[in-house]
């Protein structure tokens, strides 16, 4: 009986530890897809996430606590990301830095809604997202009818005349970039000899490259991941095809490189102007170094996006998800990406996208968007 | 004419590799009655061996490709065929004299072991290698331009397919091996009364397809050139359905299937949708096991009293 007591006090005591350690802490999560085809990503953002945590920790936390960093897995799945999102809503956590698939943030962003977490986006770019009118989503990237505009324009003057076939996968981002970029394409006036879409995960793609060398088709726009793109280019090679892929954001990891072998020379691909070379992300792009860590892709948007929480946390005196996304969007923020401000569907105002062109290498490199 | 070409060699590829997973499962349903789910995962295990032992290989020093890939071959097929023979004596043997579904779920919970151990210990990512075999051959160059391609790796796959099969079926038709497993496919009971080690052959059954796994997962590896821990599954329910559309327990039967799968998606993709090529492929299924329930080359199954 007396070792039970003692049990008892024991836990209360520990309970009571917990409790007191968790007053002290402000936890945000971040929500990607750590497994899976699109993990590369999913660590990009985690890389980002802890820099961006440790950082703000190191120069005095917010609100004068210290941030705490929950990580969560949703393997670019809408059912898993979706129940991630309770979770975190029901663990009154104030704010989310994800997803990265948009298939993920979409439907996680109602749940969110719901149990008053804000969440900000580095990576997904369907114009979806941010079109339903829910108060509490904001991105830190851009748009696909963006990205697609200005992949239809490069095409339009680097193909001129040329066969043109547009691939997708079927998802959420992968069709709806296709789309946008279809229709900036047929609004130029180019009409695509092929349209098909495949399903994420295939690795077979040799029936549809096939068809591709039959139509002599010069440039492939795939609305697609990393892992699929790899495959369709490496496979077009081996079927002698040389045509020109080209893709969106989701190709920029060094992990396309390595799929695609030396095939991937040549391919093209939209991003922001690469967030490594902005001023304002100097001194973090030294400390990742530091730590061999090369930032890509969607590691510094990441980083960026907790900022923005931070700041406007910070200026709102509170974690309160509503307050703190009217601050948002009243403001202009200081990130690693350089000065940021939202409009009033959480949507970036200054947006711009360029192409990039992977070498010999295995490296990346914007070309002039003009396409000269 | 060349696209059809083109596309027949695709086809059969891939098919190949459908067929090579597939012999797996029609052989254990022919002796044991069970269907080994764990089997497709069997061969993602020997697609993660296979390119485990290139990385060691190379990272000596070993430049000679056809001894690189020799030695592969052999360790995937030795390491994956322990894989094979450790599950059957762990996971399905204690359950053999247990109720009909036991087993089963065993092999269920058995494919989620293997998933999950090879996320755990191997990562989630995927895992590419660069192309090792490389070149091909033009083959016919029509007037139209159309050059009908016929790369190396693709040569390779084929061959490795046909001459494992002969292999394989002279193993069954012809050895002490196979005659006990015949013996043990007909009746269990009988073949144990008149000396067979029953155990034995349904070990050396699981050791045999193990293997097999392990060079389709070699080939997937060299042709497709990257593996993940989740490959398994898709390729799984693929084989599987070839070996059912084969006529399970027959193993033409199995290599027969899965080039009518790999074929099927293959045309119906280059002259339909390639959006509908598995419902292509599963509406078939069905339409074949309605009128031939036993699938394309299966014996129709006496109930044993």
């Amino acid at each position: 009986m007396k070792s039970l007591k003692i049990i008892g006090l024991a836990l209360g005591a520990s309970f009571a530890l917990s409790a007191s350690a968790f007053a002290q802490d402000i936890t945000i999560a971040v929500a990607g897809p750590m497994t899976g085809g699109e993990s590369a990503f999913g660590r990009q953002m985690q890389n980002g996430a802890e820099q961006a945590v440790a950082d703000i920790n190191a120069a005095g936390g917010v609100l004068g606590k210290k941030l705490a960093l929950q990580s969560n897995d949703d393997a670019c799945d809408p059912k898993q990301a979706r129940s991630i999102a309770e979770k975190i809503g029901s663990a009154k956590i104030p704010f989310v830095a994800g997803h990265f698939c948009s298939s993920s943030s979409i439907p996680a962003s109602e749940a969110y809604a719901d149990s008053n977490v804000l969440q900000i986006t580095p990576a997904s770019t369907n114009p979806l997202f941010t079109e339903r009118n829910l108060w509490n989503v904001a991105r830190v990237c851009g748009r696909d009818d963006q990205q697609g505009i200005i992949a239809a324009n490069y095409i339009a003057k680097a193909f001129k005349g040329k066969n043109i076939a547009i691939l997708n996968d079927k998802t959420t981002y992968g069709k709806g970039l296709a789309d946008e970029t279809k229709k900036s394409l047929n609004k130029a006036g180019i009409t695509e000899k092929v349209n098909e879409s495949y399903n994420k995960g295939d690795k077979d793609f040799n029936a549809i490259v096939s068809r591709l060398k039959n139509e002599k088709i010069d440039l492939v726009y795939v609305g697609g991941y990393h892992q699929e793109s790899g495959l369709i280019l490496r496979q077009m090679r081996d079927q002698g095809l040389q045509a020109v892929l080209m893709a969106g954001d989701a190709l920029n990891d060094k992990e396309f490189a390595s799929i695609a072998g030396p095939a991937a020379e040549g391919t093209l691909f939209t991003f922001g102007p690469d967030p490594r070379n902005k001023p304002t992300a100097k001194a973090i792009v030294e400390k990742f170094k530091a730590k061999s860590i090369d930032p890509e892709g969607y590691t510094l948007y990441t980083y960026a996006a907790i900022q923005v929480w931070t700041q406007a946390a910070a200026k709102a005196g509170t974690t309160d998800a509503k307050k703190v996304m009217a601050t948002i969007k009243a403001g202009d923020w200081d990130t690693v990406l350089g000065k940021m401000g939202f409009d009033a569907k959480g949507d970036i105002k200054a947006i711009d996208y360029v192409v990039y062109k992977w070498d010999a290498k295995g490296n990346y490199t914007q070309i002039d968007q003009k396409g000269s | 004419m060349d696209y059809f070409a083109q596309q027949l060699i695709n086809g059969l590829v891939l098919g190949s590799i459908y067929g090579l997973i597939a012999i797996g499962y029609t052989m254990v349903y022919g002796i044991v009655g069970m269907i080994n789910f764990a089997h497709g995962d069997i061969f993602m295990i020997g697609g993660f061996i296979a390119l485990i032992t290139f990385l060691i290989l190379v990272s000596l020093g070993l430049t000679a490709i056809p001894v690189i890939l020799l030695i592969v071959l052999l360790v995937s097929m030795a390491i994956t065929a322990l894989y094979g023979w450790t599950i059957e004596r762990i996971a399905y043997r204690p359950l053999r004299h247990s109720f009909r579904l036991a087993p089963m779920l065993s092999a269920i919970g058995m494919s989620f072991v293997l998933t999950n151990f090879s996320q755990v210990s191997q990562g989630a990512r995927v895992k590419p290698v660069p192309p090792i075999i490389t070149g091909g051959y033009t083959l016919h160059e029509g007037a139209s331009g159309f050059a009908v391609q016929l790369s190396n790796i693709q040569i390779v796959v084929v061959i490795t397919t046909v001459v494992l099969l002969a292999m394989f079926t002279w193993i069954v038709s012809r050895t002490r091996l196979g005659r006990d497993m015949r013996a043990c496919e007909q009746d269990q009971t009988m073949a144990s009364l008149l000396g067979v080690d029953v155990d034995r052959t349904i070990s050396m059954t699981f050791v045999i397809g193990a293997a097999l796994a392990a060079v389709a997962g070699m080939m997937y590896l060299l042709y497709y050139g990257l593996v993940d821990f989740f490959m398994g599954f898709v390729a799984g329910i693929k084989a599987f359905t070839a070996a059912v559309l084969g006529g399970i327990g027959s193993l033409p039967g199995a290599m027969l299937g899965g080039l009518s799968i790999g074929l099927i998606e293959t045309m119906w993709s280059a002259y339909f949708s390639v959006e509908y090529k598995d419902v292509a492929a599963f509406s078939i299924l069905i339409v074949v096991l309605i009128f031939m329930p036993t699938g394309l080359l299966g014996r129709p199954t006496v109930e044993k009293v």
